[in-house]
């Protein structure tokens, strides 16, 4: 092998100093006793009580985790039927449009997103009068219909690895559809399923656009709230809700990795598509 | 491997597949789809200062007769109002050209990946997924901090005696790209290390016997064989780098009028529902010709 590729390891270096040293700085600056962020004074953990107790950055956080909660839930179970629908019935009419559909909200940007989600609930509010009001419920709604584009995507790719011999074998033993689903199907993709209702938990909890269009004037995620601390200027808690942040998404990470996803599988988010 | 049940001739099946499908479109088109046509309505619809803020485009006046009243003022200044124009241009080349950085940051990466003993590549694809997860806005949040007048690489710099006083460097566009190709960069590099695993590594050597020195090896024989990774790659960085709206509100400072930006701004802060519908729909079509072109030459 000539010597231009390998050397390109050299490259991976300056490339994860330039991904990670951001993340190392907020980190360090956590435990900065001064309250300028710039500054650095002394060691110092007084900013995490003072996190602990910022009643709205909490009060947000826990709103947060229940719409993140509740939306990767429903996210994960449509996911589910529309890659089972679409990996299971290759002959199936409209097969397209239901995988273009179910991808759709993945690849549009989230301004366009969020707007179509509040056009659509002012029409429902008009024709049905639901959702009554703006709040938690369509942050929910919005977030599951984003999350769902990528848990189909997540577990079509599973699917089309599946031995389809164990669903034959099943058919013969005289196996209901429903049964070799919930005994044969789910059992063997749940990894898969775990990782999803991850993934969109993760992109639920880290929205920020598409949950500004959608919430109501009394409800405020996380990141709304850390925005608009934001724009008031840099506070150290913030670097501290970072810190801990990045801590909880490693572990969750690692676990992820050792547990859930097999080897060869690069990513979460953006798996090697078999050929069809 | 599905294809072999397709002979299974089963009329529950068939039943079986509608009653999927209808589960999964009775949730998408009344909250997604159906959003996306309110959009089109309101764009033609005139502002008015009233909840929702625009006048709908259908009044009934009697059970008889219906005014139908098309807006198009808002197409009109689409196309000419300068804001709009130059905020479009601007996003496509401040977009494209974050695409192409990461690019040239990404490819050697991956390949420098893929170099990499086979048994470490997963602890350092956890390594790139880290920042990836980490809350987007904290990502660009920390960004604030290392560019200010006062942030810690002008400290550096001014240190070790490069530079006497501190750049202006963040409310700069150079921040804004640099936040783009850092928060993009996995997008890029997920993508392509998946293609250059899967590339057969003896064409290089057997290009090499030929005689081809390392760059015509990759200029003629990677870079072809790896083109559905990068299509995908610029894909994912492309598009959501167009309707980016969070790095230059906090990066760009004020001055960033980007398109994401403005459409932001006409619906929370003008609250200009039908211009925002107007330029949403712009963007949309806009998007379309890069989307077109992943579904067919990436891998999507």
């Amino acid at each position: 092998m000539n010597g231009l590729f390998p050397r390109m390891r050299g490259f991976l270096i300056l490339g994860y100093f330039f991904m990670l040293m951001p993340l190392v700085y907020v980190v360090v600056y956590s435990f900065n006793s001064s309250r300028f962020v710039t500054v650095w004074e002394n060691f110092s953990f007084k900013w995490y009580p003072q996190l602990w107790q910022n009643q709205v950055l909490m009060k947000a956080a826990g709103i947060s985790l229940q719409v993140a909660f509740c939306a990767a839930t429903i996210a994960v179970v449509i996911g589910t039927i529309a890659a089972v629908a679409y990996t299971r019935f290759p002959t199936m009419r409209g097969r397209g449009f239901l995988s273009f559909i179910s991808i759709a909200p993945m690849v549009l940007p989230e301004v366009v997103l969020g707007m179509a989600f509040l056009m659509a609930y002012l029409v429902l509010q008009d024709w049905v009068g639901l959702p009554k009001n703006r709040g938690m419920i369509t942050i929910i709604i919005a977030h599951a219909t984003i999350g769902m584009a990528y848990a189909f995507i997540m577990i079509r790719n599973r699917l089309r690895n599946f031995d389809a011999a164990l669903i034959e074998a099943a058919m013969d033993l005289g196996a209901t559809p429903l049964s070799i689903f919930f005994k044969i199907t789910i059992p063997i993709i749940a990894p898969t399923l775990v990782a999803s209702w991850l993934l969109v938990f993760i992109l639920s909890f880290d929205d920020l656009v598409v949950a500004s269009f959608v919430s109501g004037a009394e409800v405020t995620t996380l990141p709304m709230a850390i925005f608009s601390s934001i724009k008031f200027g840099l506070t150290p808690e913030i670097n501290a809700l970072a810190a801990v942040m990045i801590f909880i998404l490693s572990i969750i990470l690692i676990v992820i990795s050792r547990k859930l996803t097999r080897k060869h599988e690069p990513g979460l988010l953006i798996q090697a598509p078999e050929e069809e | 491997m599905w294809k072999a049940l397709k002979n299974i001739k089963n009329p529950s099946q068939t039943w079986t597949a509608v009653l999927l499908s209808i589960c999964v479109y009775a949730w998408i088109l009344p909250v997604f789809f159906l959003g996306f046509l309110q959009i089109v309505k309101v764009a033609f619809s005139e502002p008015y200062i009233q909840v929702p803020p625009y006048k709908d485009i259908l009044t009934h006046f009697s059970w008889e007769a219906v005014e139908f009243k098309i807006y198009l003022a808002n197409l009109y200044d689409l196309f000419n109002e300068k804001l709009y124009v130059y905020a479009f241009w601007r996003s496509i080349k401040i977009a494209g050209l974050s695409t192409f950085i990461a690019l040239l940051v990404a490819y050697p990466m991956a390949i420098g990946l893929v170099m990499m003993p086979k048994r470490w590549q997963p602890s350092l694809l956890l390594l790139i997924l880290l920042p990836f997860w980490t809350s987007f806005l904290l990502r660009v949040y920390a960004w604030i901090g290392l560019l200010n007048t006062d942030g810690i690489i002008n400290m550096a710099l001014m240190k070790i005696g490069f530079i006497s006083k501190p750049l202006e460097m963040l409310h700069t566009d150079f921040a804004v790209v640099l936040g783009m190709v850092y928060c993009y960069l996995p997008f890029m590099l997920l993508p392509l290390y998946s293609t250059l695993q899967k590339f057969d590594w003896s064409l290089i050597e057997a290009s090499a016997d030929l005689g081809c020195r390392p760059w015509a090896s990759f200029r003629q024989v990677m870079l072809p064989n790896t083109l559905s990774g990068i299509f995908t790659g610029c894909f994912f960085v492309f598009i959501p780098a167009l309707g980016e709206i969070i790095i230059p509100i906090l990066l760009g400072g004020s001055k960033s009028v980007l398109f994401g930006r403005v459409i932001w701004e006409e619906f929370f802060f003008n609250r200009d529902w039908t211009m925002a519908a107007m330029l949403s729909i712009a963007l949309l079509f806009v998007l379309m010709v890069p989307i077109y072109l992943a579904q067919k030459k990436g891998d999507l």
